[in-house]
């Protein structure tokens, strides 16, 4: 749209402009939890993950942290645990497997 | 090697079936051999757009079930050759479609056919989701509008992580973005959002856009695909989106106002 429409129009008609901005948002928001984010089995893959770490380690459901990213060709799945140490500490997967809590 | 073709768009009544008619009509016309599918198994509607309503036997579901061969449920279109349809049921419910009776019905269609177009019923519950699980490319239907928009949005995360191609990890289905009922002039005006504002949004490539017009539904009064009614305006863009689909490079029409302002005229914008 030129300079001059807009300026002969003035700003009463800018719905759209909204529109547009309202969904850049939503959209953004939903794909987080859908879209390109994290597909739809993420919250089934969580619960299975979190119900075998707890046959060995009594983690808490809250402390486990199932992230998925795309980076130009790949996915990486990230898996974040943590285990009730007397100091708790955030570890990635490979090692939390190495060195298990008490139990 | 059969190509499935999903029409789909989450939302409800932005034209799946006028689009997948006058689709598989167009590709019907350029000489491929081409069935439409009606997935909205209860909600049954393309065989009224086709103008075939008096001439369904059996449907999709029986074809299911066993109860009737594909030879028996298939309606040869009496204007376009190479052009057939399939009715949804207009009795049962979406239940009916397991994904085993779909996929072997898609099969037996693959011996015969070049192009299966999936008419999908709205919503993302079970009739959608049978219709895109097979899909190799998906027209998402889309108006210029915010329910829309973030429907198709929603359906473009299921095709990525819920079609049998995102299952087993092959190529995604191809994506094409349909923007139907458009108004140009309103989008000029800025009380709706215009081509640029969706392609933006949905970040898909655009085949074509199809104009708000009286057109469709006067053909959907007739039970003719509006592709068919060449001299309208919503029929030429769906020819020429056809035409696109099929690899040729033509540009949009129909997105720009027809009558310019006054500025425009003044400054030969547009
Ligand atoms: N380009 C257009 N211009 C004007 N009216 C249109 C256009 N496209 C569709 N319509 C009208 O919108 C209505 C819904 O169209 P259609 O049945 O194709 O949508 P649908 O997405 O298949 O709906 P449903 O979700 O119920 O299956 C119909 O009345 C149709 O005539
Ligand atoms: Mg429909």
């Amino acid at each position: 749209m030129g300079l001059f429409e807009n300026f002969f129009r003035g700003s009463s008609n800018k719905s759209a402009a909204l529109a547009k901005e309202r969904l850049q948002i939503i959209v953004a928001h939903e794909r987080g939890s859908g879209r390109r984010g994290s597909p739809d089995y993420l919250p089934a893959l969580k619960k299975e993950l979190l119900e075998v770490v707890r046959k060995y380690v009594p983690v808490d459901p809250s402390q486990i942290k199932v992230h998925l990213d795309r980076e130009g060709g790949y996915e990486v799945l990230e898996l974040n645990i943590t285990l009730p140490d007397e100091e708790p500490r955030s570890r990635r997967s490979s090692e939390s497997s190495q060195k298990p809590g008490q139990s | 090697m059969a190509t499935v073709i999903v029409v789909t768009s989450g939302k409800g009544g932005v034209g799946k079936t006028t689009t997948s008619a006058s689709f598989a009509a167009g590709l019907a016309q350029r000489g491929y051999r081409t069935v439409v599918i009606d997935f909205d198994v209860g909600l049954r509607n393309l065989d009224l757009i086709m103008g075939c309503e008096r001439r369904v036997v059996y449907d999709f579901v029986n074809i299911i079930n066993g109860e009737a061969n594909l030879n028996q449920a298939l309606i040869r279109d009496k204007r376009v050759e190479n052009l057939h349809i399939l009715p949804a049921s207009q009795t049962r419910d979406k239940e009916a479609l397991t994904r085993e009776g779909v996929e072997r019905v898609l099969n037996e269609l693959r011996q015969n056919f070049e192009y299966i177009v999936c008419d999908s019923p709205a919503g993302i519950e079970r009739g959608a989701l049978m219709a895109l699980y097979f899909a190799d490319e998906a027209l998402v239907v889309t108006n210029p509008e915010v329910s829309s928009v973030r429907d198709s949005d929603r359906i473009l995360g299921i095709l990525a992580s819920r079609s049998r191609r995102a299952e087993q990890g092959e190529n995604p289905v191809k994506e094409h973005l349909v923007l139907a009922r458009y108004a140009p002039e309103r989008a000029d005006r800025g009380d709706m959002l215009s081509v640029e504002d969706v392609l933006e949004i949905l970040g898909i490539p655009l085949l074509g856009v199809i104009p708000e017009s009286p057109a469709v539904l006067q053909s959907s009064n007739a039970g003719v695909p509006v592709i068919l009614e060449e001299d309208s305006d919503a029929g030429a863009a769906y020819s020429d989106l056809v035409d696109r689909f099929l690899g040729k490079n033509l540009p949009h029409r129909f997105i720009t106002a027809q009558k310019k302002g006054f500025l425009k005229r003044l400054f030969g914008g547009g």
